[in-house]
């Protein structure tokens, strides 16, 4: 591979707050009564539901499937009874349908096809295979993988990138997966690779995760496991392929115009259950942390669990928490309501201290420019934020604001407290809208 | 659970613990040794002027607040420091009622008019002193050895022949209170360097400039680097980050800018120094400077895979 790059911007010293979870093994969560299974997991429409109120479902069964390309079809995580199909409150938005399901404790799984040697399926038999079990990105994007794995004919993919740097402080569920699932994670990358026709596989995890180094070098034969000095936000899909190859997806590109296609660890595994196990994606590793959880530690979560009872199960609060976040504390979302359940993409949890969850007074600008210093995409932020506030969209736009990956390096680094990202997301979202509305 | 009231905002959810207000604490920290040295060589005229200049700084700061009805920040620390910086600046003789009406210049015209904290385009403590040189100009170059306070001429008019380096490097020399011991200065900016509130990029974009151009001029480089204003203006004035450009490149162009136009000055100006000017200058085009210099951002410029 030559000489690991660095990619530009970004900040090395945020407190990981890894440690009270990355030494423990994975729980494996036993299933609620109810769960609420959002027809909303992935980039792209929701899915359409097949299955009503009374109907009977078995662990595994498709419940809803994908409406258009960019969908993704969703299975039930236990066997049990469909209660509802009607609006429940989801982490990211305001209420989306879902299918609510009764579990009754029996685990009857449908038929699942085994594949007892997947990696000499064909490239469209897994792509197939992929597609039916609703695999999308788990690093929290959520686009779906067959989509993904299936570039325009002309696009020439050198490389597969497996991303397990997970950069976001508290998080160390990809962490442990590749400790613990180290051969699913390889097996799934092979999968991978074949279904887009990439030439090498690189897996890339940061210098803070020894344990799963060591775990994926173990297995993982011909392929390239890459250790990265540990630097937020290098799991960003376009920081890693410039750390990784020195190349940069051109603006307004997705990653095959670099010859690349990136996908996260947690991806590979669940591809790698779906192709030889024929288990659809129906449950995920979760990492619940945070100064105010009991008993912080990772948990494999049946889709669909309420974010209270995965909490309570954490031994719930030490102290009621200021803020509960789904995902990572740099770009995840602030709950306001824990009936709301875990997706396809859900990769933590996390309840901050009330302490820490204020949000701090606003300074005016000195111009410092540390936000200058840690943009991973080199824009200049405090000019962004300057233009999203007094909306002037035309200057965001020259100075590049559509190119802002929204890692919230800026906003975290500010000495004068100021929301940047805040106002960078209301010029982008401005500009998007005034540019649908002219077409 | 579910009488819990939590606290909604948008990501980021984490934050830096350095602060604005810290920073500025951090700077006047850093002028801690030239304050010692100013105090040290200059007696009671050292305390009189940083005393009488920081309280003019920080109460025109509270006024104009007041009166534009605007909250009271002064607090921030950032008037103080302005007041601090313009002390240290003048000559250890001056009036009182001189350094009081240059620190409400310095506040009122370098600052507050422009809207306060961050928005002006000059560095308030060098609108203050160029406002008392151009006003006042004998008694902003009645200059007076260390201890004894009898006139004398500065290094810089003198020349680095006649110049003692070694006192040069400790300050037992005639100058602005804050700026002949070249060792307070150093230790401050390294200070500064270390807890990452000075950007490197001007200061020896500065430094190195004058280094270079001595060399060129065929004149001594550490007397222009140790005698007059250079080293406090590129340690503390130039990197003002609210007057100094944002982007990397604008930087070293600004720092070296400014370490040209005091060499120009100095060889060939009407004034035996100039970083005053020098630094004000280079403000004025730090504007087209951050136009001129941006970053080029990822994925632009860059063509697909083929």
């Amino acid at each position: 591979m030559g000489r690991i790059r660095a990619f530009f911007g970004g900040i090395d010293d945020i407190d990981s707050a890894k440690q009270s979870t990355a030494g423990k093994p994975i729980s494996v969560l036993t299933a609620p009564e109810t769960l609420v299974v959002s027809l909303l997991q992935h980039a792209g429409a929701e899915a359409k539901p097949v299955v009503a109120k009374g109907d009977e479902v078995l662990k595994g069964q498709l419940i809803a499937e994908a409406d258009g390309v960019i969908s993704a079809n969703i299975h039930s995580p236990v066997s049990g009874k469909v209660l509802a199909v009607e609006p429940r409150v989801h982490p990211n938005r305001a209420a989306v349908t879902a299918i609510v399901i009764e579990n009754d404790g029996e685990e009857r799984w449908v038929e699942k096809n085994p594949v007892t040697d997947p990696v000499q399926l064909s490239r469209e038999e897994i792509l197939n295979k992929i597609r039916e079990a609703g695999i999308v990105g788990m690093g929290g994007a959520g686009f779906p993988t067959a989509v993904k794995l299936n570039p325009p004919k002309e696009a020439r993919i050198d490389y597969l990138i497996l991303n397990g740097c997970e950069c976001e402080p508290y998080l160390s569920a990809d962490d442990r997966l590749m400790i613990e699932y180290a051969e699913d994670v390889i097996l799934g990358a092979k999968l991978i690779a074949k279904a887009a026709n990439a030439g090498a596989i690189i897996i890339a995890l940061e210098d803070n995760k020894p344990e799963a180094y060591e775990a994926l070098k173990a297995v993982a034969g011909a392929i390239d496991v890459v250790k990265l000095p540990t630097r937020y936000p290098q799991g960003a899909e376009k920081q890693l392929i410039q750390a990784v190859t020195g190349r940069e997806v051109p603006t307004g590109s997705l990653p095959f115009a670099a010859g690349c296609i990136v996908n996260n660890v947690g991806t590979a595994w669940a591809v790698a259950k779906a192709v030889r196990d024929g288990e659809p994606l129906i449950s995920r590793v979760v990492t619940v942390s945070g100064e105010t959880i009991r008993e912080p530690q990772n948990f494999l979560v049946p889709i669909g669990t309420p974010l209270e009872y995965l909490l309570e199960q954490a031994g719930g609060f030490v102290e009621a928490p200021g803020k509960v976040i789904v995902g990572g504390p740099m770009m995840g979302g602030a709950q306001f309501d824990l009936q709301a359940s875990v997706g396809k993409t859900v990769s933590g949890v996390i309840a901050l201290a009330e302490a820490e969850s204020h949000t701090p007074n606003v300074l005016p600008c000195i111009r410092c420019a540390r936000c200058v210093d840690v943009c991973p995409a080199n824009l200049l932020p405090l000019r962004l934020e300057a233009y999203g506030m007094n909306e002037m969209f035309d200057h965001a736009r020259d100075y590049g604001v559509m190119d802002c990956i929204e890692c919230g390096c800026c906003t975290y680094i500010c000495p004068s407290k100021r929301p940047l990202l805040h106002y960078i997301q209301y010029a982008k979202r401005e500009i998007a809208a005034i540019e649908r509305n002219s077409k | 659970m579910e009488d819990m009231k939590l606290i909604v905002a948008p990501s980021p959810h984490l934050r830096d613990r350095d602060t604005t207000e810290k920073i500025m604490f951090a700077v006047l920290l850093s002028l801690v040794p030239a304050i010692a040295a100013s105090i040290y060589f200059f007696r009671w005229d050292a305390v009189r002027l940083i005393l009488l200049a920081a309280g003019a700084a920080v109460a025109t700061e509270a006024i104009f607040q007041r009166v534009r009805k605007k909250p009271i920040m002064v607090g921030d620390g950032s008037a103080l420091l302005t007041g601090v910086l313009l002390a240290l600046t003048v000559p250890p003789s001056l009036p009182s009622w001189m350094v009081i009406l240059g620190a409400v210049v310095a506040i009122a015209i370098g600052k507050q008019v422009f809207g306060g904290l961050g928005q002006n385009p000059f560095n308030p403590a060098l609108v203050g002193r160029a406002f008392l040189t151009a006003s006042f100009a004998s008694a902003m170059t009645a200059w007076t050895v260390p201890f004894d306070a009898v006139t004398a001429a500065t290094p810089l008019a003198l020349g680095a022949a006649r110049s003692d380096i070694p006192a040069l490097f400790f300050g037992n020399v005639a100058g602005s209170l804050g700026e002949t011991s070249a060792l307070a200065i150093l230790i401050g900016g390294i200070y500064l360097f270390y807890r990452g509130v000075l950007d490197y990029r001007i200061t020896v974009g500065t430094l190195g400039t004058v280094t270079v151009f001595a060399l060129l001029a065929g004149q001594d480089p550490i007397f222009h680097l140790l005698a007059g204003s250079v080293l406090f203006g590129a340690v503390f004035m130039a990197t003002d980050p609210v007057t100094s450009p944002i982007t990397p490149l604008g930087r070293w162009i600004f720092g070296v800018g400014i370490g040209v136009i005091i060499m120009v000055i100095r060889l060939w100006g009407g004034y035996p120094e100039g970083v005053t000017f020098a630094i004000l200058f280079m403000n004025a085009v730090t504007p087209l400077l951050n136009r001129w210099t941006r970053p080029r951002i990822y994925g632009h410029g860059v063509k697909a895979n083929e």
